[in-house]
C-alpha cells in the first residue's frame, strides 16, 4: 500500500472548477427559473413557432442587459429590419435608438435576399464573423442575439458549409465569451427546423404559442440547462406594455408561516363565531353559496374592513364592473368608492373568458406584484370551471393559493355553488386548500327563500357550529340566531318571525296569567287587611265603649259619694269632712 | 441605370445575350462589380483569378471590379450585407446580384453576370 498521502488532485469540486456563473435576464421570472440568469459567456437556444415571443424574450434580455447590468448587447436580426425592430419595441416601453444612442446597444440587420444570390462555389461565412466581431467591439457587448439564424438556411443552398459554419459560430462566440441568444424556429419533429440544438448545447429554451380550447396560452419551458438545476415545467408567461414576465407557478410547497394575527370579516357577529376574532392573517377563506346568497356583499364587508384598517385590498372581479359593485354595495350601506379613489382598494374587473387559466394566474401574480395587497378578493373564482378540466382548475386553485400564503396575503374567494343537493360535495376538491370555508345557502320555508350561513370550517380556531340566518339590509350585513322548528327544521325570515311572534304572544299570556294571580292574592291581602281593619274597628269601638263604661262607673263612684256627702251635709252630720271633699273634687280634672 | 437597360435585362433573361449587342452601345464601362474576400487565403485567390478570367474574356472593357477583404474594410462589407465570403456584388448591371463562392463554377457565374440563361 503505497498510495497513504492523501491524493492532491481530489480536492472537492466547488475547488477545482467555478462553479457555472450566470448572466442575469432582467425578464420577470425568468432568472428565478434558471436560478440566475443564463449561463454565462455562452450560447442559448431560444426555440418556438412563430409569433411566441421569441424576439421580445431576446431583445428583452438585451435592453435589461444594457439597463439593469451594465451588459451591452449586439442585436442580429435576419428577419426584422433595425426600423422595424425599434418601432416594434417603442410600443412596449423600449426605446432602442436611445440604448443604441447611448452605445449600449447596436441592432444589426442581415438582409438576405435568396433571389440575389448565386452560388459559385466554395465558401464560407467570415462576413458574419467580421460583421458581428466588428458590433461587439464597438460597445464592448457582452451580450448577442442572432434572431433567427436560420433565415441563412433560405438564402445559402450549401447545408454542408452552413452546418459546418454554425458550428463554428457558436464556438466563436464562446470564446468571444459574450452571452448569446440563438433563436430557431420550431421545426417538424425535432426542436428547431434545421436541428440547431445539435450545436448549442448549454442551454435550450423552448416556447410555446398553444390554443386550447380557444385560449391562447404561451408558455417558457427549459428543456436543457447542462450544469444548472432549473425548474422544468411549462411556465405560463404573459406579454404586456411591461415586457414580458414568466411566473414560475408551480405550487411552492408548504413552507409559509402561519402567524396568529386575526383580521376581522367586517361583520362583527361573524367575527364573535370565529371567537370574536375573524380569520387568521395569511389564510385562505372560501366563501361558497347559491346565486344571490351574498357572496359578494360578505366580499366587500371584508374588503371594507381592510380599507378601514389602511390596509390595501385588491379584488379581482369576474362577474361586475367597478362602477356595478360600487354601486350594488352601496345599496347595504358600504360606500367603496372613497377607498377606491384613494388608491386603497383597486378592483380588476374581467370576464374570465378574455383568456385562459393560467393567462388569469399570471395576470393576478402581476397584479399581486405591483399593487402589493394585504388582502385579496377574488370573485367569483367559480367562473374559471369553464376555462379548463377540474384537474386544471385545482392545481390553478392551489397555485394561487400558495401564492397567497407565502405572500401573507388574506383571501377571500367566493365561488358560486348550484342550488341543487349536495352543496358541500361541490367544492370539496377546492374547499381543502381553504383555511376557513362559509356556506351560505337558501333556506325554502313556505313561500319565501331566506339566507343562512354555516361556517363549515375554520382551521386553528374555535368556532361556532350554529347556522345564522344571514340578512342583507341597508346597513350592511346582519345575522340573526335561526330557529329550529318543532320538527329540527331550520326558520328563517318570516317563519322565524311567526314563530318568534307566537312565542311573545304566548309570554304574554303566560305574564297575563303570573299578573292575575298577583292580583288574586293581593285581593287576598287586602280582604285579609279589611278584615284586620274591621276587627280593629270593633275592638276600637269596645274599647271606647268600655271606656265610657268605666268612666261613668268612676263619675257614678263620685256622684254616689258627693251624693252621700250631700245628704250627709242635709243631714248636718259632720259638715266639716263633706265641705273638704267637694273642694278637693272641683280642683282636679275629672 | 435608365428603365430601360433594366427592362433590356429583364428581356435578356429568357435567352443567351449576345455579348455584341452590349459592345456596341456606348458610355464606358456598364459592369460594376465588387468582389468581396476574407485576407489572402487561397480561396480569395481562387476567386480573383477567376473573376479575373471571366470578365477579361466576356467583358473586356466594359467592366469595373474592385477586390474588397472584409478585414480591412469591414464597414463596407457590412454595408453591403455581405455574409458569405468571397460574394461577388454585381452592382450594375441590374439586377443586383451576389455571386457567393469562388467563382469556379464558371457556369453559374456567366448566369448570375446574366451573360447566359439559367438552364
Amino acid at each position: 500500500m503505497k498510495n497513504h498521502k492523501p491524493n492532491r488532485h481530489l480536492r472537492p469540486i466547488s475547488q477545482r472548477i467555478s462553479v457555472l456563473s450566470k448572466a442575469p435576464t432582467g425578464i420577470r421570472g425568468l432568472d428565478e427559473l434558471t436560478e440566475g440568469g443564463l449561463p454565462k459567456g455562452r450560447p442559448t437556444l431560444l426555440c418556438g413557432s412563430a409569433g411566441c415571443g421569441k424576439t421580445l424574450l431576446a431583445m428583452e434580455f438585451l435592453v435589461r442587459g444594457a439597463q439593469d447590468f451594465a451588459e451591452p448587447g449586439v442585436f442580429m436580426a435576419f428577419e426584422e429590419s433595425t426600423w422595424e425592430l425599434t418601432q416594434n419595441f417603442a410600443s412596449l416601453g423600449h426605446d432602442l435608438r436611445a440604448l443604441v444612442a447611448d452605445k449600449k446597444l447596436v441592432l444589426d440587420f442581415v438582409h438576405i435576399e435568396p433571389s440575389e444570390i448565386e452560388e459559385t462555389g466554395d465558401y464560407d461565412l467570415e462576413g458574419l464573423f467580421v460583421r458581428l466581431g466588428q458590433a461587439i467591439d464597438s460597445i464592448g457587448a457582452k451580450r448577442v442575439v442572432l434572431d433567427t439564424v436560420e433565415a441563412l438556411f433560405s438564402g445559402l443552398s450549401n447545408t454542408a458549409v452552413l452546418r459546418a459554419e454554425l458550428r463554428r459560430l457558436f464556438r466563436w462566440l464562446k470564446e468571444k465569451g459574450v452571452t448569446a441568444i440563438i433563436t430557431g424556429e420550431r421545426g417538424e419533429n425535432s426542436l428547431t427546423r434545421y436541428g440547431l440544438e445539435e450545436y448549442v448545447a448549454d442551454c435550450v429554451i423552448v416556447l410555446d404559442h398553444r390554443v386550447e380550447g380557444q385560449m391562447a396560452t404561451r408558455r417558457l419551458r427549459i428543456v436543457k440547462y447542462r450544469g444548472s438545476t432549473h425548474g422544468t415545467s411549462e411556465y405560463p408567461f404573459l406579454i404586456d406594455e411591461g415586457g414580458i414576465s414568466i411566473l414560475p407557478i408551480t405550487s411552492m410547497g408548504l413552507t409559509h408561516e402561519a402567524g396568529t394575527e386575526r383580521v376581522s370579516s367586517g361583520v362583527s357577529r361573524l367575527d364573535a363565531m370565529m371567537s370574536g376574532k375573524g380569520y387568521y392573517r395569511g389564510s385562505s377563506v372560501l366563501v361558497s353559496g347559491t346565486a344571490g346568497s351574498g357572496k359578494t356583499s360578505l366580499a366587500a364587508h371584508f374588503a371594507f374592513a381592510a380599507t378601514a384598517r389602511g390596509e390595501r385590498c385588491l379584488w379581482f372581479a369576474f362577474e361586475e364592473s367597478e362602477s356595478q359593485i360600487i354601486r350594488n354595495m352601496r345599496s347595504i350601506g358600504l360606500d367603496l368608492e372613497p377607498a377606491v379613489r384613494g388608491g386603497i382598494l383597486r378592483i380588476h374587473a374581467e370576464r374570465p373568458t378574455i383568456c385562459g387559466l393560467e393567462m388569469h394566474l399570471v395576470t393576478i401574480h402581476k397584479l399581486v406584484n405591483e399593487f402589493k395587497p394585504r388582502v385579496v378578493v377574488i370573485d367569483p373564482v367559480s367562473n374559471f370551471a369553464a376555462l379548463g378540466s377540474d384537474a386544471q382548475v385545482r392545481a390553478m386553485m392551489t397555485r394561487l393559493i400558495d401564492f397567497f400564503k407565502m405572500q401573507r396575503i388574506t383571501a377571500l374567494i367566493t365561488t358560486l355553488t348550484g342550488g341543487s343537493t349536495l352543496v358541500e360535495a361541490v367544492e370539496a376538491g377546492v374547499s381543502s386548500l381553504m383555511d376557513a370555508w362559509l356556506l351560505l345557502r337558501d333556506v325554502q320555508n313556505g313561500a319565501e327563500r331566506n339566507r343562512v350561513l354555516h361556517l363549515v370550517k375554520s382551521r386553528g380556531m374555535a368556532h361556532s357550529n350554529q347556522v345564522r340566518e344571514f340578512l342583507l339590509t341597508d346597513h350592511g350585513v346582519e345575522m340573526r340566531d335561526v330557529y329550529a322548528g318543532p320538527s329540527g327544521a331550520l326558520l328563517a325570515g318570516s317563519a322565524r318571525d311567526a314563530l318568534e311572534a307566537r312565542e311573545k304572544a304566548e309570554a304574554l299570556v303566560r305574564e297575563q296569567e303570573t299578573d292575575g294571580t298577583k292580583r288574586a292574592l293581593e285581593r287576598r291581602r287586602q280582604a285579609m287587611e279589611a278584615q284586620i281593619a274591621a276587627l280593629r274597628a270593633e275592638f276600637e269601638v269596645g274599647q271606647v265603649e268600655a271606656t265610657k263604661t268605666i268612666g261613668q262607673d268612676q263619675t257614678r263612684g263620685g256622684v254616689l259619694a258627693s251624693d252621700r256627702m250631700e245628704m250627709a251635709r242635709l243631714r248636718q252630720s259632720d259638715a266639716g269632712a263633706a265641705r273638704k271633699v267637694l273642694k278637693h273634687k272641683r280642683g282636679a280634672p275629672s | 441605370m435608365t428603365t430601360k437597360s433594366k427592362t433590356a435585362a429583364r428581356e435578356a433573361k429568357g435567352r443567351p445575350l449576345a455579348f455584341d449587342q452590349i459592345r456596341v452601345k456606348p458610355g464606358g464601362p456598364r459592369y460594376t462589380l465588387r468582389l468581396y474576400v476574407a485576407g489572402m487565403k487561397p480561396r480569395s485567390a481562387r476567386a480573383i483569378a477567376n473573376i479575373k478570367e471571366i470578365c477579361e474574356e466576356h467583358l473586356r472593357g466594359l467592366y469595373v471590379l474592385e477586390v474588397i477583404d472584409i478585414y480591412q474594410q469591414p464597414a463596407l462589407a457590412a454595408g453591403d450585407q455581405i455574409i458569405a465570403v468571397p460574394t461577388l456584388l454585381k452592382k450594375l448591371t441590374p439586377p443586383l446580384r451576389r455571386l457567393i463562392g469562388d467563382l469556379s463554377d464558371r457556369e453559374r457565374v456567366l448566369v448570375g453576370l446574366d451573360l447566359k440563361a439559367k438552364t
